[in-house]
C-alpha cells in the first residue's frame, strides 16, 4: 500500500477523533480509559507526523493533497482540508508534540485516578489535538473558524478541569473571555477580507490584499494582529497566559505552550504573508516592536515568579516575542523589496516555533514530572529532586540549555537566524527606522542573558542543593512512559540543534509557496556542516562542529589528569559552614533571593510590593519575630486590566435597569427592533 | 575557508600557556602600583600544578553537576578561543562560528557556573550565582551593540572577516564610531572578567565576592580546571578587544617569520590592554552591586552612539 500524506492525515484526524468518543464511552472506567485515549491520541500523533514530514521532505514538487471532509451541507459551504507546505509544517509541530505529550499522559493521568474521572480529560485532550490540527489543515474559512472556535473551547474545558480550585476557576473564566474577544476580532478581519474575495476557500484568498483599499488592509491587519495576537500571548495582550497555563494539568499545560499559542503565529504567517499582500512598512514595524517589547517584559516577569509553571509560561511570552521578531523583520524586508532577507527572517521565526514547542513542551512536562512527585507548583519548597529523579532533571536541564539559547541546541541556533536578519537588515534602508534592526537585536541579547538567568534558578532551586520541604525529600522518579514523553522531546532539541541545514531544507516548500524563494542551498555550506548567513563573507555557525570540537578538546583535561592528578583522592565531605556546624536548607538560597538583584535593577518597572514587620525587645537588629512579605504585580494587571474590569462592572450595571424582567418591556423592545430593521431594509 | 590543524593546536596551546602568566602579570604589576613586591609573573602556572596534584573535597550535596561544570568551563573558553582571531588575520575556527557563538559558548561555561554555584547547597554560592547572571544580563546589550557596530561596518558576524575589513584602507581607529564602541567593550570586558569596579578577584570576603563565590567549594583538579578556564575566557576577550579594535601587525601568511611578528604585535597588544585592566583597577576602588547596573547601560549607551555614528558621520 502507498501511503500518501492525505491519507495519513485523515487516519490522524480519525484517530483523534475515536479517542475523544472512546473516553466518553469508558467514563467509568478510568484504566483502560486513560491507555485508550492517550495510545490512540499518541498513534494518531504519529500518523499526522509521518504526513508532514512527507509532505515537507518531498520539496517544492509535490502537489497539495487536498479533500472535502464532509458533503456541503449548504451549496456554499464547504469543508475542505487543504494540507500546502505552511499548514504541513505546523501539522508537524502539533504531531510531534501531539505524540510526545500523550506518551507523558499515559503514566501522568494516573494522577488522577479515583480523584478525577480520566475519562473526560482523554476525550477532550483527544477533541484538542482534533480541533487543533484541522485548524492547521483547514482549506477555507467555515472549517477553520469552527476548529479555532471548537479548540477555544476544548481548550477552557480543559484549563478548568480542576475547577474545585477558585483560582482554576477564575483563570477558566478569564481564557474564555479573551478568546472570544481574539474569535471576534479574527472573524471581522476575515469578514473584511471576503468582502473582496467573494469566496470563502483560502486559495481564492491569497494575495487579496492587492484587491483591497489601504484603509480595509490596515484595518484587517490591526484586527488579525489582536486577535492571533491574544491567542499567541503578545505583551499587553497575554493577561491571560499566565493565568491559564499553570492551572491545567501539566500534559495540557505542554500543549497549550507548545502548540496552542502557536495557532496565533499559524494565523498571523497565513493571513500576513499569504493573505494580505505585500505589506506597508508600519505593518513590519509594529510587529518588529511588539515582538521585543514582548520578549523583554515576558522574560523580566518569568524572573519574578516562584511557580514553576507560571514561570514557564511568562516565558511562552518571550519565546512568542522572539518569534515575532523574526516575522515582523520579514515584513519589513517584504516592503524594501528584499525577497532573500524576507524569507531569512521567515525562517527564522519559524525555526524558533518549532524549537519553542519542543523545549517548551519538553519544560512543562517536566514541571509536571516535579508536580506529580512533589504535589507542589512552589520552587520554595523544592531542591535537591536531581538525586531522586536523575532522568526527569537531566531532561529539563536540556530543555533549560535549549531555551536559554545556548549552544549547540536549538533555542540557539534560530536565535543566531534571527541576529543575522536584523544585522542584515540595518542595510536595507537609509531611513532612521534602521536603527530599530540593532535595538531590538541588542534587545534579544538581553532576553537572551535574562532567560540564561531565570533557568539558572528554574533548574537550581528546583533540581539542586537540598531539599526545601518534605514533599521533596521524599519525591521518586516518574514512570517509563512520562519519561518517553520528555526522552523524546529531549531528542528532538538535540538533533534540532545540531542539523539545522537539514531542518531548513524541510523548509523549502514553505517559502517558496509563501514569498517564492528557496534559502537552503545558500544557507548550507561544507555540505551542510555549516549554517550560513545568505551574504558571501557573512557569518557562519556549525552547532555540531562546536560540539565536536568541544569534545576532541576534551583530551586535554583528561591528559592533566592523568599526568598530574591520577594518585589523587577524591573525599566527599559537609560544604563549607563558616565553622557552624550543620547547614540547613533553610540557609540556602531562595529562588525569590536569587532574582532580587534584577527585581532592584529593574525597579521602576516592577514597583515591588515589600513590606517587613519586626518585633523586638531593644534594638531592631536582634528581632524576636519577622514577618516579609513580597510581590510583585504586572503593571498591566495595575494599569489597564483593573481599571477596564471596574468601568466594565459599572457600565454593565447601569445596562442591567434594561433587562428588568417585565415583560411588557421586553415587547416594545423587540417591536422597536422590528421597527428599525424594517426602516433600515427600506 | 577551510579547518587548518596545525593552526587549531598552536591556537590551542597558545590559549592554554598564555592566560595563566596574563593574569599573573596583572596581578604583578597591580602590587608594584600597590607598593608591594607582589607575586611573581609565572605564580599562577605553579598555583595550577599544585591544584592539580591536591586532593580534593566534594560536597556531600553536590551533584554530578559540580563535577561536570569543570570540564564544561574549560572547554568552552578554549573553543570560544579558537574562534577569536589571534596571531593571524584568520581564526582557525572562524567557519565554525563568529561572534554570536563565541557570546554563545561563553555563555554556556557561565550557566553551568552559575549552576555549580548553587549545588553544594551553600548561600554563598547563590549569592554569587544570582550576582554573576545579573551582571551579565545587564552587560550582554552594550556588549551586542558593541559587536553589531564592527560586525555592521563589516557585514559580517565572522571575526575573520570583521578584522579583514578594519585593515582596509580608510580604517581608523580615532573614527567615533570604533572609539566608542571600544569603551563600551573594555567596561564589558571589566564586567565579565570580575574586575574592579564590578567584581573584586582579591577579596577573601564571601559577601562581596562574585566570582570567588561560585568557586568556594571547589578544590583540587576541579578549582583548576575552573580557575585555567577563567583565565583562558579572561585572555579570549582581551584578545577580541585588541584584534577588532587595534588590528595591526597581523600575520598576513603562514611563513615563521611572519608568524613571530605576528605574535609579538599580539603581546604587545594585549600587555598594553592588561596595563589598561591595572591602571584602572589601580585607580577605582569596587562599586557597590546596585551601582553596577549604572556603569554597564553608561557602556549600553556608548555602544549605541557608536552605532549611531556610524552613520552619522559618513
Amino acid at each position: 500500500m502507498n501511503l500518501t500524506p492525505a491519507m495519513l492525515l485523515l487516519v490522524s484526524l480519525c484517530g483523534y477523533a475515536i479517542g475523544a468518543a472512546g473516553g466518553m464511552l469508558l467514563l467509568r472506567r478510568e484504566r483502560p480509559a486513560n491507555v485508550w485515549c492517550f495510545g490512540v491520541a499518541a498513534l494518531s500523533g504519529l500518523s499526522g507526523l509521518l504526513a508532514a514530514l512527507l509532505m515537507l521532505a518531498g520539496g517544492t514538487g509535490t502537489g497539495i493533497p487536498q479533500f472535502e471532509l464532509f458533503r456541503p451541507l449548504l451549496p456554499y459551504i464547504h469543508f475542505s482540508v487543504r494540507l500546502d507546505a505552511l499548514s504541513a509544517f505546523f501539522l508537524l509541530i502539533v504531531s510531534l508534540l501531539g505524540l510526545a505529550i500523550s506518551l507523558f499522559s499515559l503514566g501522568y493521568a494516573k494522577g488522577f485516578f479515583g480523584r478525577k474521572n480520566v475519562g473526560v480529560l482523554g476525550a477532550l485532550f483527544n477533541a484538542l489535538l482534533l480541533a487543533t490540527t484541522t485548524m492547521f489543515v483547514a482549506g477555507d474559512l467555515w472549517l477553520f473558524l469552527i476548529a479555532w472556535e471548537l479548540m477555544a473551547l476544548t481548550a477552557f474545558c480543559l484549563v478548568s478541569f480542576e475547577h474545585e480550585k477558585a483560582e482554576t476557576r477564575k483563570a477558566g473564566v478569564l481564557y474564555f473571555i479573551m478568546s472570544h474577544i481574539d474569535a471576534g476580532c479574527i472573524i471581522l478581519g476575515f469578514l473584511l477580507l471576503f468582502q473582496a474575495s467573494g469566496d470563502y476557500s483560502f486559495t481564492s484568498l491569497h494575495d487579496i490584499g492587492a484587491k483591497m483599499s489601504p484603509g480595509k488592509r490596515d484595518a484587517a491587519f490591526l484586527l488579525f494582529l489582536v486577535g492571533f495576537g491574544i491567542k499567541a500571548g503578545i505583551v499587553p495582550l497575554h493577561i491571560w497566559l499566565p493565568a491559564a497555563h499553570p492551572v491545567a494539568p501539566s500534559n495540557v499545560s505542554a500543549l497549550m505552550s507548545g502548540v496552542i499559542i502557536k495557532t496565533g503565529i499559524y494565523g498571523f504567517t497565513r493571513v500576513c504573508f499569504d493573505f494580505l499582500g505585500t505589506p506597508p512598512l508600519w505593518w513590519g514595524v509594529t510587529v518588529l516592536t511588539v515582538g521585543t517589547i514582548s520578549a523583554v517584559l515576558g522574560v523580566l516577569y518569568a524572573l519574578m515568579e516562584h511557580d514553576l509553571k507560571r514561570l514557564l509560561a511568562y516565558h511562552s511570552i518571550e519565546n512568542i516575542g522572539i518569534i515575532l521578531m523574526g516575522l515582523g523583520a520579514a515584513l519589513m524586508f517584504l516592503h524594501t523589496g528584499h525577497p532573500l532577507l524576507a524569507t531569512l527572517g521567515l525562517i527564522a521565526g519559524l525555526y524558533h516555533t518549532i524549537n519553542h514547542a519542543t523545549f517548551k513542551g519538553l519544560l512543562f512536562l517536566g514541571a509536571g514530572a516535579v508536580l506529580h512527585a512533589t504535589h507542589t507548583r512552589n520552587m520554595e519548597e523544592m531542591g535537591g529532586l536531581i538525586k531522586r529523579m536523575p532522568q526527569t532533571a537531566f531532561f529539563f536541564l536540556v530543555g533549560a540549555v535549549a531555551i536559554s539559547a545556548l549552544p549547540p541546541l536549538n533555542g540557539f541556533v534560530s536565535e543566531w537566524l534571527t541576529y543575522q536578519a536584523l544585522l542584515q537588515g540595518f542595510g536595507t534602508t537609509e531611513s532612521l527606522m534602521r536603527l530599530i534592526f540593532p535595538l531590538s537585536g541588542a534587545m534579544l541579547a538581553l532576553t537572551g542573558a535574562l532567560a540564561a538567568a531565570c533557568f539558572v534558578k528554574a533548574f537550581g532551586i528546583t533540581f539542586l542543593a537540598q531539599p526545601r520541604s518534605a514533599h521533596a525529600e521524599h519525591a521518586h522518579e516518574v514512570s517509563l512512559t512520562m519519561r518517553l514523553g520528555m526522552g523524546l522531546l529531549a531528542a528532538v532539541c538535540v538533533v534540532l540543534g545540531l542539523f539545522p541545514t537539514q531542518f531548513v531544507r524541510l523548509l523549502d516548500p514553505l517559502t517558496q509557496q509563501i514569498i517564492g524563494q528557496q534559502l537552503s542551498a545558500q544557507l548550507s555550506l561544507a555540505n551542510g556542516l555549516v549554517l550560513g548567513s545568505l551574504t558571501a563573507k557573512g557569518g557562519t555557525v556549525s552547532t555540531l562542529g562546536l560540539a565536536s570540537m568541544a569534545l576532541c578538546l576534551l583530551p586535554i583535561p583528561f591528559g592533566l589528569w592523568w599526568v598530574f592528578a591520577r594518585k589523587t583522592k577524591v573525599r566527599r565531605g559537609p560544604t563549607w559552614d563558616c565553622g557552624q556546624r550543620g547547614l540547613t536548607p533553610r540557609m540556602e538560597y531562595t529562588a525569590t533571593g536569587f532574582s532580587k538583584p534584577i527585581r532592584m535593577v529593574f525597579k521602576a518597572l516592577f514597583q515591588p510590593h515589600r513590606e517587613v514587620q519586626r518585633e523586638y525587645d531593644f534594638s531592631p537588629y536582634f528581632a524576636k519575630n519577622l514577618r516579609f512579605e513580597s510581590h510583585v504585580e504586572e503593571v498591566f494587571e495595575r494599569r489597564i486590566y483593573r481599571p477596564a474590569r471596574i468601568l466594565i462592572l459599572r457600565a454593565s450595571r447601569r445596562i442591567r435597569t434594561l433587562q428588568a424582567g417585565s415583560v411588557h418591556a421586553y415587547l416594545l423592545y423587540i417591536f422597536v427592533t422590528l421597527l428599525a430593521l424594517l426602516l433600515f431594509a427600506s | 575557508m577551510k579547518l587548518d590543524l596545525p593552526a587549531i593546536v598552536a591556537q590551542t596551546a597558545l590559549l592554554l600557556l598564555l592566560s595563566p602568566l596574563l593574569s599573573g602579570l596583572i596581578k604583578n604589576w597591580k602590587a608594584k602600583l600597590q607598593n608591594r613586591r607582589g607575586a611573581r609573573v609565572w605564580q599562577p602556572y605553579f598555583d595550577l600544578a599544585k591544584f592539580l596534584r591536591k586532593d580534593m573535597v566534594v560536597s556531600e550535596h553536590a551533584s554530578w553537576i559540580f563535577n561536570f561544570t569543570p570540564y564544561v568551563l574549560l572547554l568552552t573558553a578554549l573553543t570560544a578561543g579558537l574562534m577569536v582571531p589571534m596571531v593571524t588575520a584568520q581564526a582557525p575556527l572562524g567557519l565554525f562560528g563568529g561572534v554570536l557563538a563565541l557570546v554563545g559558548m561563553l555563555a554556556l561555561g557561565r550557566f553551568f557556573m552559575a549552576l555549580a554555584g548553587l549545588d553544594p547547597a551553600t548561600t554563598f554560592g547563590g549569592m554569587g550565582s544570582s550576582r554573576e547572571m545579573t551582571i551579565a544580563a545587564i552587560a550582554e546589550p552594550a556588549m551586542m551593540m558593541a559587536i553589531f557596530t564592527v560586525a555592521i561596518t563589516a557585514g559580517s558576524t565572522n571575526l575573520g572577516q570583521i578584522v579583514l575589513a578594519s585593515q582596509r584602507p580608510g580604517w581608523e581607529f580615532f573614527d567615533p564610531a570604533h572609539a566608542l564602541a571600544f569603551a563600551a567593550m573594555f567596561i564589558v570586558l571589566l564586567a565579565e572578567t570580575g574586575r574592579i569596579p564590578v567584581d573584586n578577584p582579591a577579596t577573601h570576603l564571601e559577601l562581596t565576592m562574585i566570582h570567588e563565590a561560585m568557586l568556594l567549594e571547589y578544590s583540587g583538579r576541579y578549582l583548576a580546571f575552573m580557575e585555567w578556564g577563567a583565565a583562558i575566557k579572561q585572555l579570549v576577550l582581551m584578545a577580541l578587544l585588541a584584534n577588532l579594535f587595534f588590528p595591526l601587525g597581523l600575520a598576513a601568511d603562514a611563513t615563521p617569520a611572519a608568524l613571530g611578528l605576528g605574535l609579538l604585535w599580539f603581546a604587545g597588544k594585549l600587555l598594553a590592554l592588561a596595563a589598561a585592566v591595572v591602571l584602572v583597577e589601580f585607580t577605582n576602588a569596587k562599586l557597590r552591586l546596585f551601582r553596577v547596573p549604572d556603569l554597564l547601560s553608561a557602556a549600553f549607551i556608548l555602544a549605541t552612539l557608536a552605532l549611531v555614528s556610524t552613520f552619522l558621520f559618513r
